[in-house]
């Protein structure tokens, strides 16, 4: 765990002043700084003046959109922005993680739950910055040989197709994070296939037949419903 | 009260009062009758309608007011506000027409329309004016019109007798008879005349030859009684409504009927005109009859457009018309007449010679001997009739046909050189005509009589003495050849029919059989598209062509459904068409009098009151159905409504069910959602606040406290979900947003999802390899599965296995979750759906709501859910759910490796 990750600086965005509450008192006890906000035009000022390393927003918020929030900061900023909303409002939280999100977390959620996309986003941001490709990547008892284009579960060797191949890469690369089937669809069939998710589901159907112990129970590729699909970092 | 001593009879007066409610909202018509052109109709029109502007200031607009630049008919027009015509050009003339939309807009109170006999231009909405006026009436606008005497469809015929002069424009008889209001307008036949001479009378320069015809004295004194006759027949039907709407006894001949037989002669228009003003003189129903005799003998394709002319004349005269079979014309007609208590039969005077009668039997003594009491009518035809269509000309046997007659004569010829020694004439004889024979069944008659002179050539030149030439030295042989050419004829003439009668048997048993076809699978369909697409096909099955089935959405937009050949689409002239037709219950289009400038003929969908879109048929080539044709067309039209009818009933009860369940939750929801959602509050109050105020705990309570604040918290939003989801469902008009997903994952999905509060449990997921995607919205659908999941949960022990299987059953996916519990308590298996029912066991409280949930979900996808009793043990929850149409292919083309 790195530095960052313990001691980070959170930009809480949220309407709701026991919400923040909780949330400040779950943080501060983990050694983050927290900064907070109430309305859009306030967060803006503070993502401005203060550069936090991580973005709380709640996106019902009374003075505006928080995915227009999430647009115009994307414009000029890379800070990882988590979107919080009710269940229910799968279609916003696609389009916020469209617009540039970086995950979501359906209220009411727990503070277990928090803290781990949290840290998946800090590290994800460090990578970011990081810059070399890792050569080899490792969840659970999957490990991608990515040089070779290998890939193991424990000793044994997986097959995948090429297709297959290229969903395990880009879920693993982005592991613990969400990533909705229009970001799939982009990044693997390019643009011009939105609206086809069936594939994504059919090809994610065969690739947890081949990465999963028990693919009914699935314990590492989960479906995100409504949303798309995450590759869990725990295992 | 009254000095009338019976009672109008209470069926009379519900028709009257029927045509009253129909009259008020229609508007009234107002015909000024004259006898010729230039008695003074449009100006007596004017007149009156310049008296109603100022008396009652009403609101008069001119529609069409022809001044024929008579001044003072058009300084009377002057002042009076215009429709501006609308105008066609047509064959490279400007024509200016009449704008009924325009005064349809424009909606004066009263409108004038010169001419009701008039012909619109084509392309236009109506063929004629009168059709044009109806609308207007329809509208609740009142209308003044003009016509003169020749133009009435009844009267037609004897205006031709006496002036000479066939007039092509007419008016229906119940125009005139429904009118509100008829004025005669009349003047002495001299003052005509001299007002002719004068110039006051306008007539179009090519028509001044055949005027001069018309308007001689004995003309217009023989249609001046004509048209008087006929206003006095007018106001005589009046008297007789007035008599019959109080009470005074009728003195009409009650129970009269008329049977006209019609035939394809041109004569039959004739009979049919006299058939329509007799009964309108009686005020009877009439019908126009005509006989197929079986074995028929086929009419021409002349005689049988002729046949359908004269049928459709009957028609649009207000004759009902029946089609008989019999073995014998006269057979077939007396049992009509019996049957149906005709009073009157009308049939032609025999114009064939007296020898036919005496072969044949003469049909009019036959039926005149057995009329009985029945009065039998004999009427002569004029045989110039005007009816006559254009001959239609059948195609003639390609020239291939006789190259074959004379190949097979030629064939004959070599066998019968070559049997020569072994037969003795006459068989030779015989080997011509099979020869000849063979070309009649082939290849049709015309070849058939080649074939026959060339066998007698042949014959001739081979076989007789002298041989190798055309002579015959035996004079007896010119009866040989005689009678072998008349053989040959005659044998051709009854191949040729034998051959019609088998085309025309078998095209009857292929529509029967497609009818038949239709209905059984209208029968086994309940969707509106499938419908359409059957009908669509039927169609194009039985004429060719192409055909669209648009449907009435409850926006009460018209869209295609359906088109055979799926590609098939009409044109936005042929929708605005079809829109006329389905707001009017109409058939219009080709072959018909309304919007008849289109390929297409298009006939409303509806079922009484209920109209339900039209079907809309392109035949080949734009050619008009034959009257053969349009009965079969309304059938499938009659069809088609009946099961969209049948479709948007069950609809309708489907949507009233759910409105009615909607109802019944929200009175039980209140009474529920109290309880259910203080409790939980209750506990996290108390427990919370324990914590904050109670001073020394132990770690044990306090964490006791805590998980109690946890696990109610997370009761409560469970609820709330339950709750949210219930109402999204129950609001009603629910659009699912489906998507194909691998039912594995929805499975897997749930799973994950529960996986907490499943814990340890064994679950076992068994789908079958067939099972496809589902078409389902994913969140929803998703739902279902956690919320069986979570009332197994409930109601099951810990740590008891659980069991998911799906498989695919028919069109659909049987999807089963089996528990080991203690099962669902005896007759409790449909009620667990309903909602606030809890289970009877002890288990942890709920809403009662999931599994409502559960169902309203899976009815919304279309499907069914219930549960049962596994006979080893523990419940078994049954989701049957269609899927919905075939699954997208799943490969992507063009993925880069």
């Amino acid at each position: 765990m790195s530095e960052r990750e313990r001691g980070a600086l959170v930009l809480i965005v949220e309407d709701e002043a026991p919400m923040r509450r909780f949330i400040r008192a779950a943080l501060t006890a983990r050694g983050h700084r927290v900064l907070e906000a109430a309305r859009i035009t306030e967060a803006l000022t503070v993502i401005t003046s203060h550069h936090p390393d991580l973005v709380l927003l709640d996106l019902g918020l009374p003075d505006g959109d928080g995915i227009e929030l999430t647009r115009q900061v994307r414009e000029w900023s890379q800070v990882p922005i988590i979107v919080l909303s009710a269940r229910g409002r799968e279609d916003d939280k696609v389009t916020a993680l469209d617009a540039g999100a970086d995950d979501y977390l359906t209220k009411p959620f727990g503070i277990d739950e928090l803290l781990a996309r949290i840290r998946v986003s800090l590290r994800h941001a460090q990578r970011g910055e990081g810059g070399a490709a890792p050569q080899r990547l490792e969840l659970g008892e999957l490990r991608l040989e990515l040089a070779r284009r290998e890939v193991f579960r424990g000793e044994e060797e997986l097959h995948l197709t090429p297709i297959e191949y290229k969903l395990l890469v880009l879920l693993a690369t982005n592991a613990g994070k969400v990533l909705t089937h229009r970001q799939i669809l982009n990044e693997i069939w390019g643009p011009g296939h939105a609206h086809q998710t069936h594939y994504v589901r059919v090809h994610m159907l065969e690739l947890r037949k081949k990465i999963e112990r028990e693919p009914a129970r699935p314990k590492l590729l989960v479906t995100e419903p409504g949303v798309g699909y995450r590759l869990r970092d725990r295992g | 009260m009254v000095e009338d001593v019976e009672r109008p009879d209470p069926d009379v007066l519900l028709r009257q009062m029927q045509e009253e409610a129909v009259r008020q909202r229609r508007g009234k018509l107002k015909i000024f009758f004259g006898f010729a052109p230039g008695v003074g109709k449009t100006y007596r029109m004017l007149q009156v309608a310049r008296d109603l502007l100022v008396d009652q200031q009403l609101d008069v607009v001119v529609g069409v007011v022809e001044d024929h630049r008579r001044p003072e008919t058009a300084q009377l027009a002057m002042g009076l506000e215009r429709i501006p015509p609308r105008e066609v050009s047509y064959r490279g003339r400007v024509l200016q027409e009449f704008d009924l939309d325009a005064a349809l807009a424009r909606k004066p109170q009263l409108l004038l329309l010169d001419e009701l006999a008039h012909t619109n231009a084509p392309e236009s909405r109506n063929a004629k004016r009168w059709q044009d006026a109806e609308e207007l009436l329809d509208a609740g606008i009142d209308v003044l019109t003009t016509m003169n005497v020749q133009h009435v469809e009844s009267l037609n015929d004897v205006v031709a007798q006496i002036t000479g002069i066939q007039v092509r424009e007419t008016v229906p008889d119940s125009v005139l008879d429904e009118a509100d209001a008829l004025e005669l307008v009349d003047i002495a036949p001299e003052e005509l005349l001299s007002r002719l001479a004068e110039g006051k009378v306008y007539l179009p320069a090519q028509a001044q030859r055949a005027a001069q015809h018309f308007f001689r004295r004995g003309n217009l004194l023989a249609l001046r009684e004509l048209s008087l006759r006929r206003t006095a027949q007018r106001v005589g039907g009046d008297v007789l409504g007035y008599r019959e709407a109080h009470g005074v006894t009728a003195t009409w001949a009650a129970g009269e009927r008329i049977l006209v037989c019609v035939g394809p002669a041109p004569s039959s228009a004739r009979l049919v005109r006299a058939a329509a003003r007799m009964a309108a003189g009686l005020r009877c129903p009439w019908v126009a009859a005509s006989v197929e005799v079986s074995p028929a003998r086929p009419l021409g394709e002349v005689g049988q457009a002729r046949l359908e002319a004269h049928l459709r004349l009957a028609e649009s005269l207000g004759g009902t018309l029946s089609r008989l079979s019999g073995p014998s014309v006269h057979q077939a007609i007396l049992a009509y007449a019996r049957r149906h208590n005709v009073t009157r039969l009308i049939i032609g005077k025999p114009t064939h010679p007296r020898l036919w009668d005496r072969l044949r039997g003469s049909l009019l003594e036959e039926l005149v001997r057995g009329s009985g009491d029945i009065e039998v009518h004999v009427i002569s035809g004029s045989e110039e009739a005007a009816l006559a269509p254009a001959p239609l000309t059948r195609a003639p046997p390609r020239r291939s046909a006789y190259g074959g007659a004379a190949l097979i004569v030629g064939v004959s010829t070599l066998a019968t050189l070559l049997m020569q020694r072994a037969l003795s004439p006459p068989d030779l004889e015989m080997l011509f005509l099979l020869g000849v024979m063979a070309v009649a069944v082939w290849l049709g008659r015309g070849p058939a009589i080649l074939a026959a002179a060339l066998s007698v050539a042949s014959y001739d030149f081979f076989f007789v003495e002298p041989v190798l030439s055309f002579s015959a030295s035996d004079r007896s042989y010119l009866l040989t050849f005689s009678m072998m050419f008349a053989v040959g004829v005659v044998m051709s003439a009854l191949a040729g029919r034998l051959r019609r009668q088998q085309q025309e048997a078998m095209s009857r048993e292929e529509r029967t059989a497609a009818l038949y076809e239709l209905t059984r699978e209208l029968a086994s369909t309940r969707t509106v598209p499938e419908i359409a697409a059957i009908a669509a096909r039927h169609a194009i099955a039985a004429f060719g062509g192409r055909a669209v089935v648009l449907c009435l959405e409850p926006s009460g937009a018209l869209r295609p459904v359906a088109a055979a050949p799926p590609e098939a689409s009409l044109e936005p002239r042929e929708l605005t068409s079809a829109r006329w037709a389905s707001d009017h219950g109409a058939v219009v289009g080709l072959g018909t009098d309304t919007l008849a400038g289109g390929q297409a003929l298009i006939a409303a969908l509806a079922v009484g009151d209920a109209r339900l879109g039209a079907l809309a048929l392109l035949p080949p080539e734009g050619r008009p159905l034959t009257l053969d044709q349009r009965a079969l067309f309304d059938v499938i039209c009659r069809q088609t409504a009946a099961a969209l009818d049948r479709a948007r009933l069950a609809e309708e009860a489907r949507q009233a069910e759910v409105r009615a369940r909607t109802e019944e939750l929200r009175s039980s929801l209140l009474s529920s959602v109290s309880h259910d959602l203080r409790t939980p509050l209750g506990t996290i109050t108390g427990a919370a606040t324990s914590l904050r105020d109670a001073g020394d705990l132990s770690p044990t309570t306090r964490r006791e406290l805590l998980e109690s604040i946890v696990d109610e918290a997370e009761r409560l939003e469970r609820l709330v979900g339950n709750l949210l989801d219930m109402t999204r469902l129950d609001a009603g008009g629910l659009e699912l947003t489906r998507e194909w997903v691998p039912l594995d994952e929805l499975i897997g999905s749930a799973l994950t999802r529960m996986e907490r509060r499943l814990g340890e449990r064994p679950i076992t997921v068994a789908l079958a390899e067939d099972v496809p995607l589902v078409h389902v919205e994913l969140v929803l659908f998703e739902q279902v599965l956690i919320n069986l999941l979570e009332n197994a949960v409930k109601y099951t022990p810990d740590g008891s296995p659980l069991r998911f299987t799906a498989r695919r059953e028919g069109e659909g996916v049987r999807i089963e979750l089996r528990d080991a519990g203690p099962g669902l308590p005896a007759g409790e298996e449909a009620r667990v759906f309903e909602k606030f029912v809890r289970g009877s066991q002890a288990g942890p409280s709920g809403a009662g709501l999931g599994l409502a949930i559960c169902r309203a979900i899976v009815e919304a996808h279309g499907g069914k859910i219930h549960a049962e009793n596994l006979p080893e043990g523990g419940a078994c929850f049954v989701v049957a759910l269609p899927i919905g149409g075939a699954p997208p292919p799943v490969e992507l083309p063009g993925v880069a490796p």
